[in-house]
């Protein structure tokens, strides 16, 4: 009896130490790393990267927008702003200015070749002019504003400090912002009021042949604006629309388009605003000192007759025209106070 | 001196959220901004992975290189901060970082964004260490008491990592050596110009 018992007791204590055992081994084996990848189906960096060139996800926090952790093309953007924004924005503004110096000390003035009669005839309305002084004094503090923003943490910063460029830098992007509603108001106004004759058309072509009378001493004949005058109106028109979209897109944040869009519409709006302001730098060159009489149409409102004979004949042969239909004594002539 | 970063161990982060939480907490960020979040990819299919992500801390940081009024400076530590007082909230940082860390306390209202806000490592801002001036504007400053990002400290899986670079990519590596996979250090190629190859 008891020998049987210890043999039952024996084969017992066996077993459980072999189950024991066993059981330890499993634990041990459990406990060592898996050579296997869990998350080897996984997407990987490198992988989404190269496919969508940004990495996009889903968050559990309300900003849609900080669901995307990786876009490295902000480095071209960045290269964009620091490198070739610099340079187009230096040669365009910087190159428009040599030009015109060189041009003005080669050609000289555009001169009232037979004199100034002491006529003038009416060539811009008050409220052409009004539209025109809006857009160009916005113009100006938008071009300011602008450039500062480029160009002010080199030229201006190491000059007025840290503390006041900032003060300053934070009321011109306010100005920026803000002024650029009436800018915007006034490139519509632009474009209904002077649509009519900037239609081209085959005068412009003889024009153009003729250099426009600016190279040489010539002449050629004009309607109320000149194929050159009429570049700038288009010009105007379509870069002001093109600017006042992309410069929207970007005062209204994630309105309307995501960080890649945004991007985009600054490269746009930047690249556009100095070629715009190189071009309007021709301009205000050509209206003030580049031409005698010039300034007077926009400033005053009139110009001098024999003006009018020199750079749009056929403008002037209009109004003459529709003074004697009207068969009154010409209103629009008035003799100028002074004569120079 | 140490070169501080954020490592984020692809393979680890649970998408519990709890970085997310204690950076709010630790900084008292104002409402609306997060400095930190989790993002999961492929979320609910097979393969979808978490990482937590907020700013890097760049090497030659692109925010720094396109602020207009140049508010950035990186410290001896190479953490990248900035001068709320300097800030114009004009948005051009956040059109260049590559990791959408800079963020405003306002979206809209003719781009007055308000002074923008981001990830400061714990390390205050330009005001003098711990004064309540820098708590208010920057939050917490642990780093100069010798604590790490609370993020990263409290991490429940210690999927994030900040410290030293050299040490965190150290022991990231002896990490992927011991289990035998490893997703990479997300992010690293594109903040450090270093893949981390493991």
């Amino acid at each position: 009896m008891r020998c049987a018992a210890l043999r039952v007791w024996t084969a017992a204590i066996i077993v459980a130490v072999f189950i024991g055992v066993n059981f330890l081994a499993t634990l041990a084996v459990a406990q060592q790393p898996s050579p296997t990848d869990p998350n080897a189906n996984a997407v990987q960096e490198q992988q989404l990267l190269r496919e969508f060139g940004r990495i996009h996800g889903l968050g559990s926090i309300p900003d849609v927008k900080s669901y995307t952790i990786e876009q490295p093309m902000g480095r071209t953007w960045r290269t964009f702003h620091e490198v070739w924004l610099h340079w187009i924005g230096a040669i365009a503004v910087l190159g428009m200015t040599a030009l015109l110096a060189v041009f003005y000390l080669v050609r000289g003035r555009v001169k009232l070749e037979s004199g100034r009669s002491g006529v003038t005839v009416t060539r811009f309305s008050g409220l052409e002019r009004f539209v025109h002084w809006m857009t160009a004094t916005c113009f100006i503090i938008l071009a300011l504003s602008g450039l500062n923003i480029t160009f002010g943490k080199e030229l201006l910063l190491p000059l007025i400090g840290p503390d006041a460029f900032s003060i300053w830098s934070r009321a011109v992007k306010y100005a920026h912002n803000f002024l650029s509603f009436p800018f915007t108001l006034g490139i519509i106004f632009i474009f209904f009021i002077w649509l009519r004759g900037n239609i081209p058309n085959r005068v412009d072509i003889e024009w153009i042949k003729r250099g426009g009378g600016i190279v040489g001493h010539d002449h050629p004949p004009a309607y109320r604006f000149n194929a050159g005058q009429k570049a700038v109106f288009w010009m105007v028109v379509l870069a002001g629309a093109a600017i006042a979209v992309s410069g929207y897109l970007l005062i209204f944040p994630f309105y309307v388009t995501a960080i890649f869009g945004m991007q985009l519409a600054q490269m746009a709006h930047s690249v556009i605003a100095v070629l715009f302001v190189a071009a309007i730098l021709a301009h205000i060159y050509i209206g003030t000192i580049g031409m005698e009489g010039a300034f007077e149409a926009m400033g005053e409102g009139s110009v001098d007759l024999n003006w009018a004979k020199e750079h749009h004949s056929l403008w002037l042969e209009e109004e003459n025209a529709s003074i004697a239909n009207t068969a009154s004594p010409p209103p629009t002539y008035q003799h100028s106070r002074s004569t120079t | 001196m140490a070169r501080m970063k954020f490592l984020c161990d692809a393979d680890r982060c649970i998408e519990c959220n709890a970085c997310v939480t204690a950076c709010k907490n630790e900084n008292e960020v104002p409402w609306g901004i997060n400095r930190r979040r989790v993002v999961t990819i492929n979320d609910g299919k097979p393969g979808e992975r978490s990482v937590s992500m907020a700013c890097m801390h760049c090497t030659d940081a692109p925010c720094a290189a396109v602020c207009p009024v140049s508010c950035f400076y990186t410290t001896a530590d190479g953490v990248v901060l900035h001068s709320k007082d300097q800030c114009i909230g004009c948005g051009y940082c956040f059109y260049a970082c590559p990791f959408g860390a800079p963020q405003y306390p306002r979206v809209g209202n003719f781009g007055s964004r308000g002074k923008m806000d981001k990830c400061t490592y714990c390390t205050g801002g330009p005001e003098p260490d711990n004064s309540l001036i820098q708590f208010e504007k920057y939050g917490a400053n642990r780093l100069s008491e010798g604590k790490l990002p609370l993020c990263a400290e409290m991490c429940s899986t210690k999927s994030l990592l900040a410290g030293d670079g050299e040490i965190i990519a150290e022991i990231y590596k002896e990490r992927v050596a011991k289990r035998g996979y490893g997703s990479g250090a997300w992010g690293w190629g594109t903040a450090y110009h270093d893949t981390l190859a493991t």
